[in-house]
């Protein structure tokens, strides 16, 4: 009899999070988490099901916001348990803030005053389709005024309801003494409104309430879509954070407890679990084992810890127990540095003017003033005030920043679906502008122009394949599975033991086999070369060797070469060993490149090159790539890229090629150029159509008319971006 | 067109029942997980 043992994902420490829970309403006690690890909904429903299988519990995860909602009848420490089994599935679980519940408040709010603008002006249109289409002598005044009034019953509280979101953001600004463009908006609905209103008690032709609840609902819209967007680069970084919450173990006098990893302070000893994430700065005390700081450096491949190596808060320990001492409290740890640079780079980020507001700052109060002149005027020449404020009203619709207000979003939007159409997602839309005006791109090399998977390339015999991917089946390590790949046959059955920091050991054929590192079982004399390497030692034979390369992306150097042509210095800035990076820089022409960058150095020479007056574009993936991201004028990140870095930048592309950049890049000059042709647009229309109702010639009625003709103009003027050739 | 004094305030009332609705919706979180709703009406086990 055969004794199997199974395959054991490495046992969870043994975690208290009984100080995170919060007693429910209906008694029991409850936990929020943050679940890493789910890759789709069937992670989610597995954890579900095993917790839910519980007696007295229920769980409800939250595939949107990565969190999970565990509540369960019974003590506090249950919960442990609880958690502890959900983590053997192979998730892990960190207590969550709740710090998230503020910018989901905020969305529901907009998501309310969207849907009552939507309710009013839907019912409204109804209205004024037969208002519109009638003349009075075939409607009647009495069904007239009957619509006029449902109108206006529906207009009213819709409006100040639904408006709240621009009526405060113009009342802030106005008490500061400054306009921005929500002042004209709220302007313009508001006398729509009033104008309106009065119209209609005084039995008149003509309102305008479907134009008030109209614009309104449809701003709305936009600002709950970028909200939303915003709100998803927030979480991330939020998401970063909780993985520094938790608990972690440390040992104590021989005895070991567990703590809140926000408790950890220098000296302590942290002992690490296998599979468990390092909490902590600190130096390995005793142990051997491999650790993954793909996290950290950006690399794909597992570094070697001994005693004295430093490591750091964020690396994962993947084959045995590590005890480190810890050098700095976790919140001075890298990774918290990390965090803190990207907030404050997306905080500067959103002092970026956009030349929209620009325009509004001088536009808004040249409109105000007119309308005020013009009512003046006409008072002065004797009309009666009713006329003089229609023409006023008239003038101020006729002015309101419609074809001006679309004339950047919605090339923003044509933009955006091109991008899309070619496998781009674009995250702001002001990205286009600042993109538009670069002079220079940084790149990052692992995962950025190179593919980011070691690609086996000696061409080594097929039966040594065979073994040694036999062998590397039963290991995680990057080199094992690109050589598991590279073999499709069949494999052959070997007993493997991992030996931590060296490599695999097993025994065919009676002879012992080893695949791993040089120093352990490859051959010290061969010439060493700075190529990623695993050796294969069969008993009595010589040993093996197998080469890796992280393969360029199939159209880097094209990119380059294309790049450059148009002027753009470029740089690559990496945190690989130098031999390594220079072997790239050989293949695709760059002269301008640093390796072994750490996060900070990354930020710290964008921050340089931005000063010297140039704008930056960055390129990058790894997680020491996300302040550099967040810092950079604009930013883009292949989709291979984890989700923080996604969430940093602000256009992420699919696919093997790099030639999105230069695409993106075309197709953000092409739209800053429709943007300017837009504005000459709508000023020409205002030009003509301005002084025509200031001198009374224009009824409200043309003025509406004429305000949607513009709109559309500026909008089939946008539609031209999909019919010019940008490459 | 005497029937629209009674026809308009009907249809308002029903308009604002789906208003009702919606916030009532929204007030019961039914919006706060868009993705792992669509996934879960796809399970086999429940």
């Amino acid at each position: 009899m055969s004794i199997v043992t199974a395959k054991t994902t490495p046992a969870a420490p043994h975690v208290d999070l009984s100080s995170y829970v919060t007693p429910q309403d209906d008694g029991k006690n409850a936990l929020t988490l943050t679940v890493d690890g789910m890759h789709c909904a069937s992670c989610a429903w597995r954890i579900e099901s095993a917790l839910n299988n519980e007696p007295d519990v229920k769980a409800r995860v939250n595939l949107t916001t990565n969190r999970m909602v565990l509540a369960w009848n019974g003590a506090k420490e249950r919960g442990n348990e609880l958690v502890a089994k959900a983590t053997e599935l192979g998730f892990t679980f960190s207590p969550s803030d709740l710090v998230q519940s503020g910018n989901v408040s905020e969305e529901k709010f907009l998501l309310r005053c969207i849907a009552v603008a939507g309710f009013a002006s839907g019912n409204i249109m109804l209205f004024s389709l037969g208002l519109w289409f009638a003349t009075q002598a075939s409607m009647g005044i009495g069904t007239r005024d009957l619509m006029h009034w449902a109108s206006a019953i529906i207009a009213l509280p819709a409006i100040v309801y639904a408006g709240r979101p621009y009526f405060s953001s113009a009342w802030n600004a106005l008490r500061h003494f400054h306009t921005n463009m929500d002042v004209p908006i709220s302007l313009a609905i508001t006398l729509a409104a009033a104008m309106s209103l009065f119209e209609t008690l005084r039995h008149g032709a003509y309102v305008y309430f479907d134009s008030s609840t109209m614009l309104l609902f449809l701003l709305l819209v936009g600002r709950y879509l970028d909200k939303k967007a915003r709100g998803k680069a927030r979480a991330a970084a939020q998401d970063l954070l909780s993985m520094m919450q938790g608990v972690a173990t440390i040992r104590e006098d021989n005895k070991t407890r567990t703590l809140p990893i926000r408790d950890i302070m220098p000296e302590m000893t942290l002992l690490v679990a296998s599979g468990e994430k390092i909490a902590a700065d600190g130096i390995v005390s005793s142990g051997v084992s491999d650790v993954d700081t793909s996290l950290i450096t950006g690399e794909t491949v597992p570094q070697r810890a001994t005693p004295g190596q430093k490591l750091f808060a964020g690396m994962i320990n993947m084959s045995a127990p590590l005890e480190i001492t810890v050098s700095k409290a976790s919140d001075q740890s890298l990774l918290a540095d990390i965090v803190r640079l990207m907030e404050n780079a997306e905080q500067g980020q959103a002092r970026y003017i956009q030349l929209a507001d620009k325009v509004a700052g001088y536009y808004t109060p040249v409109v105000h003033v007119l309308a005020l002149v013009t009512f003046l005027s006409w008072l002065y020449l004797g009309i009666a005030w009713q006329k003089a404020l229609l023409i006023a009203t008239t003038v101020l619709i006729i002015t309101c920043p419609c074809a001006l207000g679309l004339a950047v979003p919605v090339v923003q939007v044509v933009a955006s679906s091109l991008l899309f159409r070619k496998a781009m997602l674009l995250k702001s839309g002001n990205a286009l502008e600042r993109l538009a005006t670069v002079d220079t791109v940084v790149f990052d090399k692992t995962g950025t122009l190179t593919l980011g998977q070691p690609k086996l390339t000696s061409g080594n015999n097929l039966q040594d394949v065979q073994l040694a991917a036999s062998l590397a089946a039963h290991s995680k390590h990057p080199l094992s599975r690109s050589i598991h790949n590279a073999w499709n046959g069949e494999l052959v059955k070997v007993d493997v033991q991992e030996e931590p920091g060296d490599g695999l050991s097993a025994t065919y054929n009676g002879k012992r086999v080893r695949l791993g590192r040089r120093d352990w079982c490859g051959d010290m004399n061969s010439p060493k070369d700075d190529q990623l390497e695993l050796w294969l030692n069969v008993e009595g034979e010589k040993p093996i060797r197998f080469i890796f390369s992280d393969a360029l992306r199939p159209d880097a150097a094209e990119l380059i070469r294309k790049l450059k042509s148009e002027h753009l210095h470029i740089v690559l800035l990496s945190g690989d060993r130098e031999p390594v990076v220079r072997r790239t820089v050989e293949q695709i022409d760059i002269t301008d490149y640093a390796a072994q960058i750490t996060p900070m150095q990354k930020t710290e020479h964008i921050g340089t090159l931005k000063a010297k007056g140039r704008k930056v574009l960055m390129v990058g993936d790894g997680l020491n790539d996300a302040p550099a991201l967040a810092s950079a004028d604009v930013s883009m990140s292949p989709s291979s890229a984890i989700d923080i870095t996604q969430n940093a930048a602000d256009i992420v592309f699919q696919g093997e090629r790099l030639s999105p950049v230069l695409e993106a890049i075309h197709t953000a000059r092409a739209s800053v150029r429709l943007v300017k042709q837009n504005f000459v647009l709508s000023f020409l229309y205002n030009i003509t159509a301005v002084p025509l109702a200031i001198m009374g010639e224009v009824t409200p009625l043309i003025a509406a008319i004429a305000m949607s003709s513009s709109s559309i103009i500026v909008i089939l003027n946008a539609l031209r971006l999909n019919r010019l050739k940008l490459n | 067109m005497d029937v629209l004094l009674y026809l308009i305030p009907l249809a308002m009332c029903l308009a604002i029942l789906a208003l009702a609705g919606f916030f009532w919706a929204l007030r019961n979180d039914q919006f706060d997980d868009p993705k792992g709703n669509a996934e879960r009406i796809l399970r086999d086990d429940d």
